[in-house]
């Protein structure tokens, strides 16, 4: 085991943990019986995000039912691309987040969604398992590497594929590093490259910042110089036949307040 | 043995069912027909690496069913004829992917053949071998998917077939070894054609299994029914097309076989 | 002495020991009710079946015996079967040729083994035939080409006339009864119907519960019968006559009618209870009624067997109070009547 490539995990799991449990509402804040304020929200708010928000949307949601007792939040948790598919085919969805915009795109072309904004961005970091079996590590001299210099010549890798959001942006920072030729296999999503590289079955993987919190320190992750810049674009948008506008709009705007940006950026997102 | 026949008239308590069952089977297939948008057959059919992913199923779904033939059939007549105890245990173990989701079958080959695996990491370092990522892991992965539905018609066609046969030909001056194959496989051949059916369409449309072990990359690894997963992430149309031209070969094939091989095996 | 078995198997509630020897050329029937043992017999001698205890040995060589156990395919045997059982996969001549080829016969040498056998047992043409294409009577002939096309020492028969109906078992025991005579070997044959052993055998052992109840030829055990269900079973007239149409001229004189026309050299079998007795002659329908003395008497649980002297000797079975009622004593006049289709008739 060599002792500097830990480093840079480390700090990215120190700072991970703190969102969820802290957070959590009584459980009777929700069963409460506090005369409706004339503004209350109330009824249900169904809300479809990308897999990669399970963890701060969740915590989001219940926040905003602590803040209104009679509004119940819902969420579909699934790929972008499914969940868009859902959408397009008329699933009662409020508020839509994607993981990238191509997705959204694919709505607003179809006039389903009001307005989108950016909420949140995710770069790439290059994962790798725990045993480490290519010995991959930062090259001396400091600064950040670049992905050729991280990657050995027979390095077994797998990415995204093309055709999800993670994919698109895994295509674009190999294509700059000249490393197009790299990956042994391209994965459904975001989650399968995590896990082959969690069981060692790959010597690396490309995955979200936010996977890498999220892990728990089962990996080992490096920055590398290309994964800076590009970076995916979370947009969201409430829906031109949202059941429940008002719900909508409020989880909206808790997003981009400055307690949602905090919730995500805990998460390892970047700000937009 | 002969099989009385009866009228060809149905009775209604099951008509109506079967009907019921009939249309709920075609129609999505219906729904895949009437969506395709054929204008664009040409153009999706011959964009690149539709001929190979086709081609890979076929290859590997049907070295799947060889494997599964070839390990299946023996483990079906253990099964069938050997009265050793804990027969009805090893029967429940055989079937186990059957019930196992195929993303967690995927998994568990990877705990026993992946490199960091039981047997994948000896495998490893003794040879320099590795299994994952490569049209090998795809057909390990059918293989272990599709070969219980083998072993299965397998162990019921030998169960079925009169056991006194072999007691003939051992009076005969057969061995176990000849009485097996000259007797009791062609006995049970049709039970083997019917299951091997059912292993290569189950093969062909393997997912899971395929895409966790084995991964997806074009050419290699990369089958049907990947290509059509990946598509319906960016284009259903796409998807669309791959599905029916997955339907349309496969029920070839299997109309093809019908013809050839159950249709002698059935007059036996 | 060819076949000299003693057989002890114990499975659940049968418990079975058997002493037989059969000779070169000499039949054995195994006669008794189901569930006696006579098949788990026929499976121990096969070798289908290892024996708890005790020995098989054929021709001096020991089968089974001493801890040895020579599995079924390594013993020079024939066995028919009671449904045939022809691989339905073969045609007809494959079936035949099976045996020959497991054994090493190269493929031309047991098709024309094969061929000449189907032509002994009457299937000439028929080779090519798949075994579903064959009637039941068809299917029994190929199967005992089949069993003694490899000139076995030991031919085991179980039950081989039970599966057909009673026209074609007429024919195909006659058939059976020619063959087993030309056949040098030791045969041993299981039924539960005395008329096969009576027809067939040399020597009858008779099997209740997994004992030997009786040994004799079928004379003997027809008119000596040691248990009520042996009296049951075997006391049968067997009158040799000659047939013409539905009438048998019996050797000793006299005549039976009969339901089913025949020629030639025959027996007349007639079991003790179609044997009706009468104070006075009997009227009606077309049947056999003879005068008859009674000779002897012997009970046998509620019924009482009667030992008939006349123009045909009879053996009749009645109830011990029918018995009572008709005031039977030895040496008495009676008419006994037995209907034409009560009277079996097989080929000598």
């Amino acid at each position: 085991m060599r002792v500097p490539v830990l480093l840079l995990p480390l700090l990215l799991a120190l700072s991970a943990c703190t969102a969820q449990d802290a957070d959590a509402p009584p459980e009777e804040a929700a069963a409460g019986s506090a005369a409706p304020a004339a503004d209350e929200l109330s009824g249900t708010l169904t809300v479809f995000a990308a897999a990669s928000l399970t963890d701060v949307f969740t915590a989001l949601g219940e926040e905003l039912e602590a803040q209104h007792p009679r509004l119940e939040v819902e969420f579909n948790f699934a790929g972008s691309s499914a969940l868009a598919g859902q959408i397009a085919q008329g699933a009662p969805a409020d508020v839509f987040a994607s993981a990238d915009e191509v997705q959204m795109d694919r709505l607003t072309g179809e006039a389903l969604v009001e307005s989108t904004d950016v909420f949140a961005q995710n770069a790439m970091m290059l994962a790798v398992p725990v045993e480490n079996p290519a010995g991959i590590a930062l090259p001396g001299g400091g600064g950040v590497p670049t992905l050729a210099t991280l990657l050995p010549d027979d390095v077994t890798m797998a990415v995204c594929a093309p055709e999800v959001p993670c994919g698109a942006l895994s295509a674009q920072l190999l294509e700059a590093a000249g490393l197009a030729d790299v990956p042994d296999t391209y994965e459904e999503d975001v989650r399968a490259v995590l896990t082959k590289v969690q069981l060692g079955e790959v010597d690396a993987g490309l995955v979200y910042v936010t996977d890498v919190r999220a892990s728990g320190g089962s990996v080992l992750a490096f920055g590398f110089r290309e994964g800076i810049a590009p970076r995916n674009a979370y947009p969201v948008g409430v829906l031109e036949d949202a059941p429940n506008p008002a719900a909508a709009r409020a989880f909206t705007d808790l997003l981009l307040s400055e307690e949602g940006q905090r919730v995500l950026t805990d998460a390892g997102f970047f700000e937009p | 043995m002969s099989r009385t026949r009866e009228g060809t008239r149905v009775p209604a308590p099951l008509l109506i069912p079967a009907a019921i069952g009939v249309l709920f089977l075609t129609l999505p297939l219906a729904g895949l027909l009437i969506r395709t948008p054929w204008s664009q057959l040409g153009t999706q059919l011959t964009a690149p690496g539709v001929g190979q992913a086709l081609r890979l199923s076929l290859v590997s779904a049907t070295l799947a069913t060889g494997l599964s033939l070839l390990l299946g059939v023996p483990l079906a007549w253990v099964l069938a004829r050997s009265r050793a105890r804990g027969r009805t245990v090893l029967r429940a173990l055989v079937t186990v992917p059957l019930m196992l989701p195929p993303v967690v079958g995927g998994v568990a080959l990877f705990l026993v053949l992946g490199r960091q695996g039981i047997v994948g990491s000896w495998l490893d370092q003794a040879f320099g071998l590795t299994i994952p990522f490569t049209t090998t892991a795809v057909v390990i992965a059918e293989t272990f998917v599709a070969m219980p539905f083998l072993v299965i018609s397998v162990e019921g066609a030998l169960r079925a077939a009169d056991a006194r046969f072999e007691d003939v030909a051992a009076t005969l001056g057969a061995g176990r070894w000849t009485t097996f194959r000259r007797v009791t496989l062609p006995l049970v051949a049709p039970g083997i054609a019917a299951g091997a059916v059912l292993c290569w369409a189950r093969a062909l449309g393997e997912f899971g299994a395929t895409i966790t072990f084995a991964g997806n990359f074009p050419g290699t690894t990369q089958t049907m029914p990947l290509s059509v997963y990946l598509a319906l992430q960016r284009d259903p149309d796409a998807a669309i097309v791959l599905s029916v031209l997955l339907l349309g070969v496969s029920l070839a094939t299997l109309l093809l076989l019908r013809d050839r091989w159950l249709g002698r095996a059935g007059t036996a | 002495m060819s076949l000299r078995a003693a057989v002890a198997v114990r499975r659940g509630t049968l418990d079975l020991q058997l002493d037989v020897e059969v000779a070169d050329g000499e039949v054995l029937a195994v006669l008794g009710p189901n569930g006696a043992g006579k098949s788990t017999l026929l499976r121990v001698l096969a070798g289908l079946l290892p024996p708890d205890g005790g020995s098989v040995v054929v021709d001096g060589e020991v089968w089974d015996g001493d801890g040895a156990h020579r599995p079924a395919h390594r013993r020079p045997l024939g066995m028919v079967f009671q449904d045939a059982l022809l691989f339905p996969h073969l045609s007809v001549a494959d079936n035949v040729a099976f045996g020959l080829r497991t054994r090493g016969t190269g493929k031309p040498a047991a098709r024309r083994s094969a061929d000449e056998w189907l032509t002994r047992v009457g299937l000439d043409g028929l080779g090519g035939r798949r075994p579903a294409e064959l009637s039941g009577g068809q299917a029994q002939r190929a199967a005992l080409a089949r069993a003694l096309v490899g000139q076995p020492a030991l031919l085991l028969l179980d039950e081989p006339l039970s599966a057909l109906d009673a026209r074609t078992r007429l024919t195909v025991r006659a058939e059976l009864r020619r063959h087993l005579a030309e056949f040098r070997g030791s045969t041993v044959l299981v039924t539960h119907d005395p008329v096969d052993a009576m027809a067939l055998a040399d020597r009858v052992v008779v099997v209740e519960e997994g004992r030997v109840v009786q040994a004799g030829t079928p004379q003997e055990i027809a008119r000596r019968p040691r248990t009520d269900y042996v009296a049951r079973l075997v006391g049968l007239a067997l009158l040799p006559g000659t047939a013409e149409g539905r009438t048998v001229r019996v050797d000793g004189g006299g005549a039976v009618s009969v339901a089913e026309e025949a020629t030639g050299a025959v027996f007349a079998a007639i079991r003790p209870e179609s044997v009706a007795l009468y104070l006075s002659r009997p009227d009606g329908s077309p049947r056999n009624v003879w005068p008859v003395t009674l000779v002897g008497a012997t009970p046998h649980g509620a019924t009482v067997r009667c030992d008939l002297a006349g123009e045909v000797p009879l053996v009749a079975d009645v109830t011990a109070t029918a018995f009572a009622e008709l005031g039977l004593v030895v040496g008495g006049q009676v008419w006994a009547a037995v209907k034409a289709s009560e009277v079996a008739v097989y080929e000598r």
